[in-house]
């Protein structure tokens, strides 16, 4: 199998670990699902440039360690401290929201089509467009805090997929800098879920209606 | 090395605040990095266009701009500080005092930028600095605020993110060009690739766009503006919505050297002029003060970009508004927090016949109505007139009318709350009757030095900041008056 091929293997995996997110009620898939996802992102770099450059090796390990490990581990942590396993209520069912996600790569395919071609993976602009979408849909459309973590996650994922095809262009610096970005909003982002928690006995971001024009 | 100066003393010192053991000693090391901040932006005003990492970092003229409010502010916000952590300070202040200065780093990180994926990686820091001061009280409603402010700004940087990913796909590769840096992508601004370009603006656009409150992006401000400090408020309205107007300007810099003005500024009128009509439908019947400021916020970051939109004289009005606008917001919500101090509330409800129960913020609230308002002899009748007689001159006469009818309720608006707040009949109580003396110096002296500066820039503009103002206007495809 040659590079190329294996590339577009890794991205339809993705795809499909997008829609394990859409299409699961159980926090713990969902959390999986994620993590999966930010390993075969990190393959996915040392994939598209030359894999033997420190450069992207550094950077595969980085965001392996940072997506695929640490902060799946972090929520599956807020997740235990929160005794939520489930999401409860989405606003739109679950069927409805893969129907939605099929329509996003659709629309993201059609959308990439009528782009300049920037990179002889054809797949990863209409893939990076599709998990961008699907990220802002869990983060609409799901009640429960850590889910929307989840869906911040997916949506980041989606941009970066995008900024793999500048990867020889971005400097490798400021790729760290915006690894470590991410990482720190979502350890944020988990502190504040854990407060959430303590405080309203559930970490449904749908309690959070207190402050609206009265 | 003065530049990474500007970044790294305040980096350190937040770093050095934390593990402090004394309050005392930690407000003084947070006032002590402010002045000395200052000072060397100072300098920086005498060596202009400084430069540092091979041009990733660049004091222009705009950015000097931003850097100047934020240093400025700040300053001003942390004399405040020392008043506000004796008279609440949970925990001991650590964490507030170290998120202060780290977003005094990240701020300043932002306005220095030339490299665009740096400017993204000061923007996100500035996002995650304030969460903790938004929660500082740590009780349900100021949970909410910052979960909604977390939320929504992270979704805004990650588009921010894309923007400067789509903007680097629109750069062809020529060698010697550096991807991504300011100057080398104006210099060969024809050679952009136009399609990515739009697609890099337009997101570019939502995300700083959020990260300003632009209506309809702006639903986070009134809750975070509410729930917060006002001493945050104050930053945040000041000098974190500067810089995020600072990351679009970038963009907008870089499509005026791309020639894209046409699609451009039809998209910044029509943001604009959303921002003036929300922010004039909620200021009316408003019934919290702070909340008030907010959509005043939302109004002035709409003029901001009305100014970028219809070009000319306006565009210099922009950039003079952003830093009048910057210490006008930050004196009022100091004053607005001496009054939630004094009373306990921020419901204008609570707050009556504030003259008599602090004279001096009542005061200084009564010059902020004027100031705020773009009423002479502020500076934001200087810049406001610029933007209007910008757009009358580029021929959007109902651009003019619609922003000045706007302008108008919003006065009334403002005014009617204020003017009851300082005259009302005196039927509040304050939270503490031991308090009930006065302001206390310390609380006093930050909105009292923005508000002589806010005077000072209506009736004059020192030489040096005129020349900066007008090539920033030049760069961003405007003129100088």
């Amino acid at each position: 199998m040659n590079i190329g091929k294996f590339a577009e293997l890794l991205l339809l995996l993705i795809v499909l670990t997008d829609f394990a997110v859409l299409g699961s009620s159980r926090l713990s898939a969902c959390i999986r699902a994620i993590a999966i996802q930010g390993v075969l992102l990190g393959v996915l770099s040392l994939v598209i440039d030359d894999p033997r450059s420190v450069h992207a090796m550094v950077l595969a390990a980085g965001t392996v360690a940072i997506k695929g490990i640490i902060l799946p581990l972090f929520l599956r942590w807020a997740m235990r401290e929160s005794a939520v396993r489930r999401e409860v209520e989405p606003a739109i069912g679950y069927m409805a929201s893969l129907c939605l996600g099929a329509l996003a790569v659709g629309a993201s395919f059609a959308l990439a089509d009528r782009l300049p071609v920037i990179t002889r993976i054809e797949l990863l602009v209409p893939i990076a467009f599709a998990t961008l979408i699907v990220g802002l849909l869990v983060l609409v459309t799901r009640s429960k805090a850590i889910t929307q973590v989840v869906g911040y996650l997916i949506l980041e994922n989606g941009v970066y997929l995008f900024g793999l095809t500048q990867l020889s262009r971005v400097p490798f610096l400021v790729e760290i800098g915006v690894l470590l970005d991410v990482f720190v909003a979502v350890f944020v982002m988990g502190i504040v879920v854990f407060h959430i928690n303590r405080e309203f006995d559930s970490i449904s971001a749908a309690n959070l209606v207190e402050l609206r024009e009265s | 090395m003065l530049l990474l100066a500007i970044l790294l003393i305040p980096a350190a010192a937040a770093g050095l605040a934390y593990p402090v053991p004394k309050r005392g000693l930690r407000l003084a090391l947070l006032v002590l990095t402010s002045v000395v901040h200052l000072a060397l932006v100072g300098v920086l005003w005498r060596t202009p266009d400084a430069t540092a990492l091979g041009g990733w970092l660049v004091a222009d003229p705009l950015g000097l701009i931003v850097l100047t409010l934020v240093s400025v502010l700040f300053l001003a916000a942390s004399v405040y500080a020392i008043g506000l952590l004796r008279e609440e300070s949970p925990r001991g202040g650590r964490l507030f005092v170290s998120c202060l200065l780290g977003f005094l780093s990240a701020t300043s990180l932002v306005s220095l930028s030339h490299h665009f994926a740096l400017l993204w990686v000061g923007m996100e820091s500035t996002t995650l600095a304030v969460a903790p001061l938004i929660f500082h009280r740590h009780d349900r409603r100021s949970l909410e605020a910052v979960w909604k402010y977390l939320v929504l700004s992270s979704v805004g940087i990650a588009f921010a993110l894309l923007a400067v990913f789509l903007l680097a796909t629109a750069q062809p590769v020529i060698p010697g060009v550096r991807a991504l840096v300011l100057d080398d992508i104006v210099a060969n601004g024809q050679s952009l690739e136009k399609s990515w370009l739009r697609a890099a603006y337009v997101f570019a656009l939502a995300g700083f766009g959020t990260k300003m409150g632009l209506a309809p992006l702006h639903t986070w401000k009134p809750d975070t503006y509410g729930e917060a400090p006002s001493l945050v408020g104050a930053l945040m309205s000041g000098a974190l919505t500067s810089c995020a107007f600072l990351g679009l300007a970038r963009f907008t810099e870089v499509a005026v050297a791309a020639g894209l003005t046409d699609f451009t500024r039809p998209l910044l009128i029509a943001f604009g002029l959303i921002s003036l009509v929300i922010a004039a439908a909620f200021i009316i019947g408003q019934a919290d003060v702070k909340r008030l400021l907010a959509y005043s916020s939302v109004e002035h970051m709409g003029l901001l970009v009305l100014g970028l939109g219809v070009g000319g004289v306006g565009v210099y009005g922009a950039v003079l508004h952003v830093l009048n606008n910057g210490i006008a917001k930050g004196m009022l919500f100091l004053v607005v927090g001496n009054l939630v101090l004094a009373t306990g509330s921020s419901a204008a409800a609570d707050m009556r016949g504030m003259l008599k129960l602090r004279p001096w913020s009542a005061a200084l609230l009564f010059v902020g109505l004027f100031a705020v308002t773009g009423s002479p002899p502020f500076g934001l009748f200087v810049s406001e007139f610029s933007i209007v007689s910008g757009a009358i001159r580029q021929d959007h006469w109902w651009v003019a009318a619609a922003m000045l009818a706007l302008l108008a309720i919003i006065f009334v608006g403002i005014g009617g709350m204020f003017v009851k707040i300082i005259f009302g009949p005196g039927t509040t109580t304050t939270v503490d009757d031991e308090k009930a003396t006065g302001d206390s110096a310390l609380l006093l002296i930050g909105p009292l030095g923005l508000a002589a500066l806010v005077v000072m820039l209506g009736l004059y503009i020192p030489t040096p900041l005129q020349e900066s103002l007008a090539r920033a206007a030049r760069l961003l495809g405007g003129v100088s008056p």
